[in-house]
């Protein structure tokens, strides 16, 4: 009995739409607003000393009236990410593609990979330093380049080989080349997983970025900010810092799952339902 | 009535040759992988130094040391009248490795605990996931003094220094085993959690009778994960408070003395690599012991 | 749960009215039914007809919007705490990480038995089921109709008074299913429960059942109900007797009249 939706009740299907979309999001508003009061009322009261948790009030009023220096300096390491993660995961699928063209090697490679994924890329950033001068920014990107490979190549990769083998039949079935095989079964099935990987890639790329500012780097970057601001004893300074490197990976985050949203439109599972 | 025809038995003489035989196949295959990487090292170094080119870095004997320098820089001393590189930095492995192992077996703890909680409030995970999300974007290598500073004198003198460490190696731990614990005990199959309904089992049952069985692979994959991320972060910790006994110590040192010594950082980043490793093939040994499983779940 | 004594049951169901809110969909209208004890009742019907809702209804896996279900004088609620069926599915839902005796001893184990009592049912139940032997196999390790011998071995371990069946041999080959159907009668003669069973095949209705329910869809409607009197043991024979041929077009005659609503394909779907 499958009704056609009348006017009216699209529009109430639209409005209860809404109303969910609120109630997913209402409960962590709640928390959010019960953590910073909490947070507000407990340094005051317990005195807690400012350079360990200073008040939310307090860390809200640096980030105004530092502005011209935190905003710019977080912009300018934004950059160093942003440019480490677009290297990076870009050579990541160029990698995947090209080892998953050869079907024995993918499958040799992939615990190779794996395991690579294993090592502390943070250990190798003085390196990266000492190879692009610890002041420059590509230093920097380097890190957050080699950080977000591997995991784009591996999930790109497992991605690529995870078409179902009915739907590679039927596309032989149609006499379809394998470029047309890669393009329309191998690379739909393989996005999801990229995207799965891209998230992670961002958050990490931010992260790689003020890591690899602490071995040195441009004084306008927020890494060194926050470092030199804790050095002589600038906490509000620091933690106004640290509020906005997170708000600026968060950023790239909410942009990757916009971008995902797009692209994946097909997807039920992307659809937020 | 005939109940042979199809059953599957699994030939049990080959199930005891065969891993034998994949081990030493994985074995070949990593020395060829590290034989390539020494070749593409060298090559590289040789190609960039004859020729000339400086995109992306100069290459000389200071950026890129030969592979046999790095080799040699084991056996000798880093400093006048001190034992070989190597046992220094064997020492430093053991004591991050102590800081990785503790963050993360309380990080496991700690994030299948919470997996737990939130797979029964769908309210909770709405509340809380944002920020458990969240709070992998702070930069931790720049929280990790303040935190130090702060836990320190808090713990009792044996866990001093190292124990606050474990504590960021822990930050760092619990986030992947959480997302990942908890999405695998979200996908018990629908129908097996009517089949529970029918037995009107209490909601700790259908936890450890259905949940969490199904929930290993995906449990694994986080611990895999959980293993990188505890070298990690032990290693964050150390670096900025300066830690002489582990590597991050190491690291920063020899970084200082680069221009000069270059093969001794590498040296310590080459054990670095090799501690994550590590970590990670304890883990993947661990999950080839304890789950056996139908060949075709793996998560 | 409570162990109930291995009494079959009583089943009713009065005005009972199911809809679902979300697509405003009435699956079930007016249900009146009663089950008598040690009946094998048969609900067919074409897709839509509810009768794997009235299968839920009954396991209080889902709640009516109007009427009322006793389970064995109590509520179905109460029944289904109390432990007094045992269900099987159309997909056998074995754990993969059990062995098949540990799958057999899943509801014992919720019920507290003891080790030994529990190693003493399963094996009964294994040769209930024709599978000794077979106990230390894993689930994938067996073939679709052997995992559903399985589901039953399990469904009946606590010898529950009623047992629910929704399309259990539906994902098996014609042969396969006939064989499980003599073997779930033989093993009904030996339990003596009550039995509730959903099929889309008219053939495996009649060859099983005392009475087959028939069921009308959009809305969910009882059409008719057509009384079984072959006679018992049922075999292989039974199918090519001239009584079974009769009853199996009263059936589809049934089917026919009163689903004006079938459509062609529908139609088809029924054997």
């Amino acid at each position: 009995m499958s009704a056609v939706a009348a006017p009216g009740a699209r529009r109430a299907a639209l409005g209860g739409r809404a109303l969910r979309a609120v109630g997913e999001w209402l409960p962590a508003l709640v928390v959010f607003v019960l953590v910073v009061g909490l947070w507000e009322g407990l340094v005051r009261a317990l005195h807690v000393q400012q350079f360990l948790l200073p008040k939310p009030s307090t860390i809200l009023r640096v980030c105004w009236t530092q502005r011209h220096t935190i905003w710019p300096a977080g912009w300018y390491t934004f950059k160093e990410a942003l440019g480490g993660f677009a290297i990076g995961s870009g050579l990541g699928v160029v990698a995947a593609t090209v080892v998953g063209r050869f079907r024995t090697a993918g499958k040799a490679l992939m615990p190779v990979f794996i395991a690579a994924n294993a090592v502390p890329i943070i250990a190798f950033a003085p390196i990266f330093g000492a190879w692009f001068n610890p002041i420059s920014a590509q230093s920097k990107m380097a890190v957050a380049a080699v950080l977000c490979f591997l995991p784009v190549t591996v999930n790109t990769l497992r991605g690529l080989q995870s078409a179902r083998p009915h739907q590679i039949e039927l596309m032989r079935s149609y006499a379809a080349s394998e470029f047309e095989i890669w393009r329309r079964v191998r690379v739909p099935t393989a996005l999801p997983f990229l995207f799965t990987a891209l998230k992670v890639a961002s958050v990490l790329s931010m992260i790689g970025a003020i890591v690899g500012e602490y071995f040195g780097g441009a004084l306008n970057a927020l890494g060194v900010l926050i470092n030199t601001s804790a050095g002589i004893f600038q906490f509000d300074t620091a933690w106004a810092g640290i509020l906005v490197a997170s708000l600026l990976g968060i950023a790239l985050y909410g942009g990757v799952v916009a971008l995902e949203r797009v692209v994946l439109r097909w997807n039920p599972e992307t659809r937020g339902s | 009535m005939a109940n042979a025809a199809v059953a599957v038995r699994p030939p049990r003489r080959r199930a005891r040759v065969a891993p034998l035989r994949s081990a030493l196949e994985r074995a070949g295959l990593v020395a060829l992988v590290l034989a390539a990487l020494v070749g593409a090292w060298e090559l590289y170094h040789w190609i960039w130094t004859t020729t000339g080119w400086t995109w992306p870095f100069v290459v000389d004997d200071t950026s890129m040391p030969h592979v046999w320098t790095i080799f040699k820089a084991f056996g000798q001393p880093a400093q006048v009248n001190q034992p070989a590189l190597i046992t220094v930095l064997l020492h430093k492995t053991a004591f991050t490795a102590k800081e990785a192992a503790t963050g993360f077996a309380v990080g496991a703890v700690i994030g299948f605990a919470l997996a737990v909680v939130l797979v029964h409030s769908r309210l909770l995970q709405r509340s809380f996931l944002p920020y458990i999300v969240a709070s992998q974007t702070v930069p931790i290598i720049v929280v990790a003094p303040i935190v130090v500073v702060w836990l320190n004198p808090k713990l009792p003198g044996p866990l001093q220094n190292w124990g606050a460490v474990a504590v960021i190696a822990t930050y760092l731990t619990f986030f992947p085993v959480t997302i990942n614990t908890l999405r695998g005990l979200q996908s018990a199959d629908p129908r097996a959690l009517e089949l529970m309904r029918t037995y009107a089992a209490s909601r700790w049952a259908v936890l450890w009778k259905l949940r969490v069985p199904s929930s290993l692979p995906y449990l694994f994959s986080a611990l895999r994960l959980a293993a990188t991320a505890s070298v990690v972060g032990a290693i964050i910790g150390e670096l900025p408070t300066g830690l002489q006994d582990g590597l991050g110590g190491a690291i920063i040192n020899f970084n200082q003395y680069y221009s000069i010594e270059p093969q001794e950082l590498w040296a310590t980043n080459v054990i670095a690599a090799l501690l994550g490793i590590a970590f990670f093939v304890i883990v993947v040994l661990a999950e080839k012991a304890i789950v056996r499983r139908a060949p075709e779940n793996v998560a | 749960m409570s162990e109930v004594a291995a009494a079959p049951a009583v089943v009713r169901l009065e005005r009972v009215t199911k809809t679902f809110p979300r697509g405003h969909v009435t699956a079930l209208q007016d249900i009146d039914l009663e089950l008598e004890p040690g009946e094998f009742v048969s609900l067919i019907g074409p897709s839509g007809c509810g009768k794997s809702t009235l299968l839920r209804l009954i396991g209080d896996l889902v709640e009516p919007t109007t009427g009322s279900i006793t389970v064995n004088g109590k509520s179905a609620r109460q029944a289904r705490n109390d432990g007094d069926y045992g269900i099987v599915f159309q997909d056998a839902v074995l754990f993969d990480w059990r062995t098949v005796a540990k799958n057999i001893a899943l509801p014992l184990e919720m019920l507290g038995w003891e080790r030994d009592r529990r190693r003493d049912r399963v094996r009964e139940m294994l040769e209930l089921v024709e599978l000794t032997g077979f106990g230390d196999h894993h689930p994938w390790q067996l073939s679709g109709g052997m995992q559903q011998r399985v589901a039953i071995a399990r469904a009946l371990a606590f010898q529950p008074a009623l047992l629910l069946m929704d399309e259990p041999f539906g994902a098996l080959d014609e042969m396969t299913r006939e064989r499980l159907n003599l073997e779930l009668l033989s093993i009904w003669e030996q339990t003596g429960n009550t039995v509730v069973f959903v099929t889309h095949s008219i053939s495996e209705a009649v060859f099983l059942s005392t009475r087959v329910v028939v069921m009308s869809p959009r809305p969910g409607r009882i059409a008719g109900t057509v009384e079984i009197d072959l006679p018992s043991p049922r075999t292989a024979e039974t199918r090519d007797t001239q009584r079974f041929f009769e009853l199996v077009t009263e059936v589809r005659e049934l089917l026919r009249s009163r689903g004006e609503h079938l459509l062609p394909e529908e139609e088809a779907a029924l054997e």
